[in-house]
Formats: structure tokens, sequence, C-alpha cells
């Protein structure tokens, strides 16, 4: 949830994306989300011990698809869960108090296990960090992963993803929104497209 | 700008939907292995207490606490207050040791709605009890209860559904606040009791009234008892205890009328064989006990949505 320290990710659900550039398509995602999930696979030796955490909103289906691809390829499902890291955003005080998203931690938790973290746009890193803080208060596991469908650069924290989409360079005076269709959201068509927030 | 919680009155629909929401997240924090959040790290909540209680205040420290806030506990007993301190000075004190919010219980009616006014303390002020008044966060928890059995957890869910609240209303802060924030949330109270404990003027509030248990419980989707607060009562309201729980009393006989998804809830504390039976309190059908831990859950919530922001989410204006 780094894409934009602004409103704009709020606009982001709306449908369909108006004005702007569309960067990656519909395809676009589905390919890349093939991609992730195979190098997922490949980096983890298999599906075992494996538990996908979508972060609120757009991270959940976008999990919920990478699972559905590692069903396909390995015939195994993998738990996927929600994490909400709300409560542990550095800029929480700065704004009025926010609506907190379901966190679910699949049956099983994560001691032990390889969490992949899932969101669409890794930005400042500063969602990331507070997702780390945010899982040390749900378990311990033996190692953790980030899976981005988008990196558009300008980090202000040390961290970097595993697995990438797209990697996509913009200015900070860009918006990158990404719409993907969830169970919360069945009308979003599944695109990701830049704005010039200056205009 | 909002920053107290003094009456249920004070919170629109939408905020009630979301301190209900909220409520719910809060609630599988239960399940973790730690339950603690670091949403109000640093903030300071004074509970100060004038009135003996035992679920309210450790339901708020418990919240306070697991959402990482410090929590200093004031109550009347064994403090300046029992040598004759006022509430202002007392106000001033908690401004000067930097309270952020304030939790007050008080035996008089609006005494939380004065310290919030009044300009002696500029933290938020969340009314946990104000005399026969209000106690909106028991409001707040018993409409979480009702909307997690019979409102399908979700906006919207109390929409049309009757809630009977049985007993002493006339002494009730519960029942005030409940009828309220009821109405808000689109259900339908009837306020069941003797004539003797309706309160003057309950002909204004959102409600109907019935004086025959026996006709209204057989249609209600929740039934609340509530306690006959003898500490209160200087005169007669009713004859015998015995008369009072033979005709305004929840006994097994009357349980069986209920529909089969009727729930029974008590705010506590019960007093077993007068206005509820041990068979009925221990029955599948009552969710008492779950209504105390929900109380954590909710004042979570109202604690996080008023001090875990730049400004707070809900409440009433200044």
């Amino acid at each position: 949830m780094c894409a934009q320290p602004s409103p704009a990710r709020q606009e982001a659900s709306s449908q369909p994306p108006a004005g702007g550039r569309t960067v990656l398509d519909d395809r676009d995602i589905a390919r890349a989300l093939t991609r992730i999930s195979h190098e997922i696979l490949e980096r983890n030796r298999g599906a075992r011990d494996l538990v996908l955490l979508g972060i609120p909103t757009r991270g959940v289906p976008l999990a919920a698809r990478i699972a559905e691809r590692i069903a396909a390829v390995e015939g195994y499902d993998v738990p996927v869960g929600s994490l909400d890291v709300t409560m542990y955003r550095d800029d929480l005080r700065l704004k009025p108090a926010r609506t907190l998203l379901p966190t679910e931690i699949p049956q099983g938790g994560i001691d032990g296990k390889v969490v992949v973290l899932v969101d669409d746009v890794l930005f400042s890193g500063r969602t990331i960090r507070a997702a780390l803080d945010a899982l040390n208060d749900v378990g311990r596991p033996s190692a953790v992963r980030l899976a981005v469908l988008v990196d558009r650069g300008h980090r202000e924290l040390p961290i970097r993803a595993d697995f990438v989409g797209k990697n996509l360079p913009t200015s900070l005076v860009e918006r990158v929104k990404v719409s993907v269709a969830g169970p919360d959201s069945p009308d979003d068509a599944d695109a990701v497209t830049i704005e010039d927030a200056t205009s | 700008m909002k920053r107290h919680l003094l009456s249920a009155a004070d919170l629109t629909r939408e905020d009630a939907e979301l301190v209900l929401t909220t409520a719910e997240e809060m609630r599988s924090l239960a399940d973790r292995p730690i339950k603690k959040l670091p949403a109000l790290r640093g903030r300071t909540v004074v509970n100060l207490f004038f009135e003996d209680s035992t679920r309210t205040r450790i339901s708020f420290e418990a919240a306070a606490k697991r959402l990482s806030a410090d929590v200093i506990n004031f109550s009347a007993k064994g403090s300046s207050l029992s040598k004759g301190e006022s509430l202002k000075d007392t106000a001033l004190t908690l401004e000067a040791m930097g309270a952020d919010a304030v939790v007050v219980r008080h035996g008089a009616s609006g005494a939380p709605h004065r310290l919030a006014h009044s300009g002696w303390v500029r933290s938020s002020v969340v009314n946990a009890g104000d005399g026969t008044h209000e106690h909106p966060t028991q409001a707040l928890l018993d409409a979480f209860t009702m909307w997690r059995h019979i409102g399908e957890s979700k906006p919207g869910g109390l929409e049309g559904r009757r809630v009977a609240i049985v007993g002493d209303v006339l002494h009730s802060r519960v029942a005030r606040s409940n009828a309220l924030l009821l109405r808000t949330l689109g259900a339908e109270v009837t306020l069941v009791a003797p004539p003797t404990l309706l309160p003057v003027g309950v002909e204004t509030w959102p409600v109907e009234t019935s004086y025959d248990l026996d006709a209204v419980i057989p249609k209600a989707d929740a039934v609340m008892m509530l306690r006959v607060q003898r500490e209160r009562m200087n005169a007669a309201f009713f004859p015998t205890a015995r008369e009072y729980s033979r005709r305004y009393g929840l006994d097994g006989r009357r349980m069986a009328t209920l529909q089969d998804h009727t729930i029974v809830m008590h705010p506590g504390p019960m007093v077993r064989g007068m206005e509820i039976t041990a068979d009925v309190a221990d029955s599948a059908r009552s969710v008492i006990v779950e209504q105390v831990t929900n109380g954590v859950a909710v004042r979570m919530a109202v604690l996080y949505l008023l001090l875990g922001g730049s400004e707070p989410a809900v409440g009433g204006d200044e």
C-alpha cells in the first residue's frame, strides 16, 4: 500500500481507469502473475510451507490469483490470507484514524513457514516495513519474501522486492493506479495506469 | 472537532457502524498469540472512576493496554477525592499529567459532559456511565453482540430487528443509551417495565413501551434483561421482589416462548433469581459472557477511533 501517500489510492478502485496511460493491461497482468508464481515455486523448490499474505486492499486478490496458479502447477493449495498494516504505519498519527481492513491469518499460522507478502505497488517501502512489524506480532516465519505487481522506485527505506511483475520507472509527480478485479470489486478491470498528478 | 464520546446520541449511523466494523477486527486479535497492537503507543488513558465498577473498568483497562497505551487507574476510594477534592481540581491534575483520554464514570448524570466542555482538560472524554443518564460504550458492545448474532455482522444488519429491554429502565443508563443507539442502527426497541420503573418523558424516546412481558418477548430477536438497581431506589417501586420476578423476570417458562434465534442479554451485574433465573443465564441462548469479551473489542475500537489518528474519526462535536 505504498503507491502514493495521497488519497489517490482510494480513487484507484473506481473503474475504468479514466485518463492516464495504461502500462499493463489485463493480459500483461495475467502473464506477470504467472511468472511470479513460477518464480516463487522455483525459489522455494515447490509449494511446501508457503503462506501467501496479501496486503489489503489490492494485494489480497493478487495473492489469491498467485495461489490459483500455484495450485494449477503443483496441485497443492497454498494457504492464503491477508495482513492489515494500518496500525503499524509510521504516518498513523498524521491523519485521522483510519478504517481497519481485515487481517486473516490462515489456519496453521505462519510459524516456521515461508511467508510471501503480496502487494500491488512498491514505492517508498514504508508499507512493507509496517507489514514486517505486523508479521512480528503474528508469529515467526522461517523467511519472508515480497512479491509486487509493480515496482515504481523512489524507495525511502532499505527494502527490495523478491518477485516483481514490472519495474516501472516513474517520476514523483506521477501516480500509479492499479485496479484488480476481486471479491470486493468485481467490476474493476485489471489494469495498471500512470497519471500525471500535476495536471 | 469530534473528540468525545459522551452520549450514544452523538453517534451517527455511519459512526456507529464504523465502530462495529472496527470492533470486528479488534476481536480477531483475541485469537492471535500476541494480543497487542501498537496504535496508541505513548498515549495515556486515565480511568477516572467515581463509582464502583468491575467489568467496565477492567474492560477499558484491557482495551487500552492491548492498544499499547499507558493506563492510569484513578478511583474515588483511596484518592484525594475521598478527602473532598472537587471534580475540577481532579481534572486539572489529570491535565497536568498529560492524559490523552479520560474515561470517566460518575454517580452524577452529566459529569462527563461537564468535564468535556468546561475547558479544564484538553483530552478526549469517554463516558463510562454517568448516574442514570448514559453508558454509550455498553450500548455499543450490546449492539455489537446483536450484530454478530442476529445482524449478520454487516452494516444495516440490525435494520428492523426487534429488541426488548426489560426491567428497571428508570434507573438504567444502559437502557437509554441502547434505545438511542439501536434506533440509530434501525432496530425497533420495546421497553418492558412496570409503570413505576419507566422514566418520566419516556414517550419522547424513539421506542415502544409495554407493561406485559409475555406479549412482547415471542416477537423479539433479542431480549435484554436489566438489573433492578436497589441502591438507587429510595421508594417502593414494586410490592415485593417475588412479585417483580414473577411478572418481569425471565425464567425457563418464558424462555420457551422465544423464537429459536433469539438471544438473551444482560449488561451485568446479574441478580440471579430476581430479573433472570440461573437456568436462563446459563442457557445456550445467553450471550452474557460473550458481551464481556465483546466489551474489550468495542472499547478498543472506540479508543482507537478517538485517539489513533491526528483527529478522532467518531464521536460528538465539541
